[in-house]
């Protein structure tokens, strides 16, 4: 199943391996692009936000590139974005690394924080509780998906009632895993890099554009 | 729910073939790396690790387009190391796809390069690679070799395994000197001495001749195992791995 024709932006704001994004959406038949250009990330059918690293310096990429406003505007017309890992954490209210409190896009209320388990970095194939009813997931409710992190969201947006949320667990910690709310979704896991259940639900996000 | 155990298979990669010897010597050519990256991920492998074992410039290249050229079709990590020695090679390395490097003996001569790295790319993109074997004069009992082995640097590898993670590193590859190339089976009072030193994943590596090699290693205290030899020529397979994974009872993907 491909979804032609849909055009992709990867946002380019000196964050992680672009490439591996670009490749794994160019695979669900999306023509995609890779770049910071303000008007083709506006006007793209779907935006993708990658991010590699530490929150703050993602921010300080993501900002350099007006990539907040750019959020915000899309997500103000009903236009989807979807954020893969550190681009997941962005779209969240703050992110506490060594005591510093970094502000993030505010999207959604929660603290992007340690995880308190013992074996960090979260590193490998791990299972999601998936919301019932997540297009996201839509016939790989079941599959494993590459996790690689530190930080992550451990309370729920409560005041987001129709925000479909689910989580996984690592090692004695539960932290969200993938967010869908209305034009925004994302996750904490690299789709792009967890095969053909990644693959899936690229092209289930493809498929909402 | 919990992590599934990750397999790995090596590509031990010279002048862009793939190469295995007993102990890194006599080299045998074992194929293509883009067609046995392509077959492990059809297997089930969890991640691909490429180790560049060139000397050569042209050999250097050549694996960079390796590691271009599996990113295209393989949607899974890839990891690649050998000759890592600066933050510049880890940019390159990235931007033709890699998602994690490992560093070995450039960090053994200069350990700022561990910081240098994860301070710009995150610690999760930094694998040290110990390749240890017993050595009765350090503290531990094991020591660090470079060389693929023929030679001592002279450092205590607990030591400088617990270092690196103070460093930054995100992961820990052990390397058994003393079983690499033997087939006899993982080195198990290895994996649970430096397991109990780091906190940080570690991949077992060194000593798979059997499926059945491969629960011990976990149960000594590895996340993920690596092999190369026995997947190349076939001895046994990414699946049947799984398999004796999953019947002792781990979780796999």
């Amino acid at each position: 199943m491909t979804v032609p024709g849909r055009r992709v932006v990867v946002l380019d704001y000196g964050s992680g391996n672009l490439r591996s994004a670009e490749r794994a959406l160019a695979a669900t038949g999306s023509s995609v692009t890779v770049t910071a250009d303000r008007r083709a990330a506006l006007e793209a059918d779907g935006l993708v936000v990658p991010g590699v690293g530490a929150f703050a310096a993602c921010m300080d990429g993501l900002r350099a590139v007006g990539g907040d406003e750019i959020i915000a505007e899309r997500v103000a017309h009903d236009r989807p974005v979807l954020g893969i890992c550190v681009g997941h954490q962005v779209l969240f209210s703050a992110g506490v690394e060594h005591g510093e409190r970094t502000p993030g896009c505010g999207r959604w209320p929660g603290v992007v924080e340690q995880l308190r388990s013992t074996r960090l970095p979260h590193m490998g194939w791990n299972t999601v509780d998936v919301t019932p009813g997540s297009r996201l997931f839509a016939d790989v409710e079941d599959e494993r998906f590459y996790f690689v992190h530190s930080y992550g969201v451990r309370a729920a947006a409560d005041d987001r009632p129709d925000a479909a949320l689910s989580w996984t667990e690592h090692d004695g910690d539960t932290v969200l895993a993938a967010v869908e709310d209305g034009p925004l979704s994302s996750t904490q896991f690299h789709p792009e890099k967890s095969g053909a259940a990644g693959a899936r639900l690229l092209r289930n996000w493809v498929a909402t554009l | 729910m919990s992590l599934a155990v990750r397999v790995i298979p090596c590509l031990d990669v010279h002048d862009g073939r793939v190469v295995k010897g007993v102990n890194f010597e006599n080299l045998r050519d074992a194929g293509d790396p883009v067609e046995l990256g392509g077959l492990y991920d059809a297997e089930g492998a969890d991640e691909l690790t490429f180790l560049d074992i060139s000397a050569s410039v042209e050999g250097r290249a050549t694996t960079l387009d390796v590691v271009r050229r599996t990113a295209e079709t393989v949607f899974i990590p890839l990891t690649v190391g050998g000759g890592i020695g600066s933050v510049a090679d880890v940019d390159t390395m990235l931007r033709a796809g890699a998602d994690k490097v490992a560093v070995n003996t450039a960090a053994i001569h200069r350990p700022e390069l561990i910081g240098e790295i994860t301070r710009r790319f995150g610690n999760q993109v930094l694998v040290l690679s110990v390749d240890a074997r017993r050595e009765p004069d350090q503290p531990s009992g094991y020591g660090v070799t470079t060389h693929g082995g023929r030679k001592s640097a002279g450092l205590d590898a607990l030591e400088w395994a617990r270092r690196g993670v103070d460093l930054g590193v995100g992961e820990i590859l052990l390397n058994s000197m003393d079983a690499d190339g033997t087939t006899g089976g993982f080195d198990l009072e290895m994996i649970a001495d430096v397991r109990a030193v780091v906190d940080v994943p570690l991949i077992a590596s060194g000593g798979a001749g059997r499926a059945e090699d491969f629960p011990p290693a976990v149960a000594a205290g590895a996340d993920a195992v690596l092999a190369a030899t026995i997947f190349h020529w076939r001895t046994v397979s990414v699946a049947e791995v799984k398999q004796a994974l999953a019947a002792a009872g781990y979780a796999v993907r």
